[in-house]
């Protein structure tokens, strides 16, 4: 036994380990990517791992692995079970041999989503039993007990923690206990071919499961009912954190519901916390599912217990929980005065800091460079934006986003834009993990279709927000092997693309031009800007403002590089913040910023 | 043991680093600790704010407002961001040297250091200012002003470990061809003298 700092997702990836996972795939995204990476970091010579291009692939990857007996883990942020759901939808039916986990992290707030789904609810809609740990310490056990589970039931196991655990740091106690599991190999059945008389009848099987695996929930040590009274609090996931929390300044006596198994709902256990209650507050971020849960169970019972929640207002129906909030509406069904706020004193005036591209940042330069082209040419335009860094390419002055939604939808939206409105030029930005990811049907569809758009692709050799992990593009795998760089540009003449250019969008005349003729050219038309992440090189000599310099702010407002401020009229340059990438020296008037030696 | 300790700066300065090295070095001491963060979407250059949690299994992630019971604070404008977090008898330690954003030079909103920190003064906490820029110099780089935070916070008895425990903490648990400059840092730290 070893006692650690372990973030949230350092301790699922070791407790995998530690339950024999055997396969792990999975795509990056915030706030799950850590999983993946530590179990590459401590993975020994037996468990394999991989970045796959998306989490559909990862899933299908996973699932022949566990038709073959392997244990497997599928990692991925919320929005990519919508892109994996495909064929998790199906495996249900079909079921597996070895233990298979699908961790999804979830994000209340959001704090880096486009959305604030519920994989919890997914859980339910797809018939899928579902964990939700509380705590790094305790998701360190609880991944080992979902393998189990899943083996038992032959069913695909989802795991969810939210970014509260998945980021968060505690002491966990670690030991070198290991099961091994053996894979015994593919046996050929009729059952892993899916037809419409086998779903039918392995529905029917999935409802029996889900009964019993209530019961087994219900038994779980994962929850469980503590104190008493007629007044009852449930906390589900992180949320009971703060539920603890909050009880301890609190003396009134109340019974308190742990829970980490929404799905299949633990009747048995919640039928015996809501006997002899009154009332019950539901402390649970995202959707209302143990509240809807609780509810249902009283309908059926006729127990006349009241429910408090999302639904009656009694809690936020969006946004991440805290302790303040968490504490105030216990206070208020506990009918106890609440301990008033620490008076709010004004500060002085403070600085907003929005997130921007990075000093150097290479996007800065790709964006800048489409722009001062369409000034050049006259030419009115629409930029869709991808998921990735350069989203951050919305912000002032460079202003170059105007739509975002999922993963791979700036090509897609740009050529539905161009039906509706064919004189204005539609171009699109997407990243080079985004293009492997879901880019490539886009672009295929674009071509085949005959639209005329402009896609320009950011190719900074890496998938840098998320922490910079490999993809195809890259050349390197997590198994530390380096295999063949796939090309996006033969990807893309492949494809049949009849206008593919590639520039360095640091070198601003260059750049301005290449993206002049593809915008020109009519049909699909590609540009793909090529300079590494500033996070995977070495940087350039830093830049210094020169005594010539006329104190115009050209630079600034023009592409607004967070190394550079100004201080009335004299503008300065960070040198432990710039890079060197010299693109405010391409766009000052009279020359005056210059490299130092 | 029971603290609650916020550290707050910008993306790039250390803060996380920082705040791994409290909670491993607590744990060292046998006692039971928890962080959590709070990034925005930035690599570098957003706001960063570290929650050290120390002493107490049954606690959420973060600390709730008003019960800190210090703020290191990397950077002027973050420490009186978080100011909030603070008890009204907490400590507080702050590096004056300001990161000025970029969206303050295109008339955002400005940047007032010499407020900023006048306020801090003024709230009759204990408070130690360091000019972090100056003791970074002494080190050679930047990239230590986390470490030099740490020696400072360790001498004014901020923080309830000795400059070894939390030597053995670095040691143990970062790269050794940095241990000699995180050394380094940690003495320039430890006796630096309060300004009067």
């Amino acid at each position: 036994m070893k006692t650690k700092l372990l973030m949230g997702n350092e301790a699922i990836g070791l407790g995998a380990i530690r339950a024999g996972v055997n396969v792990v795939c999975g795509y990056p995204g915030t706030p799950s990517t850590e999983v993946l990476e530590t179990i590459a970091k401590y993975r020994g010579n037996d468990i394999y791992v991989e970045w796959s291009v998306n989490e559909k692939v990862a899933l299908e990857v996973a699932a022949g692995a566990a038709y073959a007996g392997a244990r497997t883990l599928v990692t991925m942020k919320q929005v990519g079970l919508n892109v994996a759901s495909d064929p998790l939808m199906s495996l249900i039916y079909i079921g597996i041999k070895g233990g298979m986990v699908v961790l999804v992290a979830d994000d209340p707030g959001p704090i880096s989503s486009q959305t604030e789904q519920d994989t919890r609810h997914f859980a339910r809609y797809a018939h899928l039993p579902v964990f939700d740990p509380s705590t790094p310490e305790e998701a360190y056990t609880m991944i080992g007990e979902a393998f189990a589970l899943s083996e038992k039931y032959n069913t695909p196991v989802l795991f969810r923690p939210t970014t509260q655990v998945c980021h968060a740091c505690a002491s966990v106690e670690t030991d070198d206990e290991r099961y091994r599991n053996k894979i015994a190999g593919f046996i050929k059945d009729p059952k892993w071919v899916i037809f419409p008389r086998l779903s039918y009848q392995n529905h029917i099987k999935i409802d029996a499961n889900e009964a019993k695996i209530s019961q087994d929930f219900s038994v779980s040590p994962y929850n469980h009912i503590s104190g008493q009274g007629p007044l009852g609090i449930v906390g589900c996931g992180v949320s009971f954190t703060y539920v603890t929390e909050a009880l301890t300044t609190i003396n009134t006596p109340v019974k308190v519901l742990k829970l980490a198994t929404p799905h299949p709902f633990p009747d048995k256990l919640a039928i015996t916390f809501l006997q002899g209650l009154e009332e019950v507050l539901v402390i649970e971020e995202l959707d209302p599912v143990v509240e809807e849960n609780l509810l249902r169970l009283c309908g059926k019972l006729s127990l006349a217990v009241r429910i408090t929640g999302k639904l009656t207002k009694a809690m936020p129906v969006a946004g991440k929980y805290s302790y303040e909030i968490v504490a105030a509406a216990i206070s208020k069904f506990l009918g106890q005065a609440q301990a008033a706020l620490p008076k709010t004193v004004e500060l002085p005036q403070l600085p907003l800091r929005p997130p921007v591209l990075c000093a150097g940042c290479p996007h800065r330069a790709s964006f800048y460079s489409v722009k001062q082209a369409l000034k050049k040419t006259g030419q009115k335009a629409v930029f869709t934006g991808d998921i990735g860094c350069y989203t951050l390419g919305n912000a002032q002055p460079l202003d170059m986003v105007d739509t975002c939604l999922c993963m791979g939808a700036g090509i897609t939206i740009a050529q539905g834009l161009q039906l509706a409105e064919p004189d204005r030029k539609q171009i699109a930005f997407i990243g080079d993990s985004t293009f492997f990811h879901t880019g490539i049907p886009g672009i295929i569809n674009a071509v085949y279709n005959e639209t005329d758009i402009t896609v320009i692709i950011l190719d900074n050799s890496t998938t840098a927000m998320t922490g910079h992990q490999p993809h195809p593009g890259t050349g390197k795998t997590m198994m530390g092997n380096i295999s063949e760089k796939i090309s996006i540009e033969n990807v893309l003449k492949g494809c049949g693309v009849p206008f593919v250019a590639k520039a360095n969008p640091l070198n601003l005349a260059q750049a301005v031009e290449t993206v002049i003729a593809a915008v020109n050219h009519q049909g699909v038309s590609v540009v793909i800007f090529e300079a590494p992440c500033i996070a995977i090189v070495k940087p350039n000599a830093f830049q210094e403002i020169k005594e010539s310099c006329i104190g115009c702010k050209k630079c600034i407002k023009e592409i607004g590089c967070p190394a550079m401020s100004a201080v009335d009229d004299k503008v300065t340059i960070n040198p432990h913040l710039c890079y060197g990438c010299q693109l405010c020296g391409q766009i000052c008037p009279v020359q005056a910023i210059g490299g130092l030696n | 043991m029971r603290i609650d300790c916020l550290l707050a700066g910008v993306g790039g300065q250390g803060t996380v680093l920082a705040s791994k090295i409290i909670a491993q070095t607590a744990i060292s001491n046998q006692c039971f600790a928890r962080t959590s963060e709070t990034i925005g979407m930035a690599q570098r250059g957003g706001c960063v704010v570290s929650h050290v949690r120390i002493g107490d299994q049954n606690c959420s992630p973060a600390i709730p407002i008003g019960m800190a019971d210090l703020i290191i604070g990397f950077e002027p404008a973050e420490a009186l961001r978080n100011i909030g977090f603070l008890k009204s008898d907490g400590q507080l330690l702050v590096n004056i040297n300001p990161i000025i954003p970029v969206t303050s030079s295109l008339g955002g909103s400005s940047y007032q250091a010499a407020d900023m920190i006048d306020y801090l003064q003024s709230t009759r906490r204990q408070a130690v200012f360091v000019d972090g820029q100056k003791l970074c110099a002494a080190a050679g780089t930047a990239k230590v002003l986390n470490v030099i935070m740490l020696g400072v916070a360790i001498k004014q008895q901020l923080l309830p470990f000795s400059r070894e425990e939390v030597l053995t903490t670095i040691t143990e648990n970062l790269p050794a061809k940095f241990l000699e400059l995180n050394r380094k840092a940690l003495e320039i730290g430890y006796n630096f003298q309060q300004y009067v």
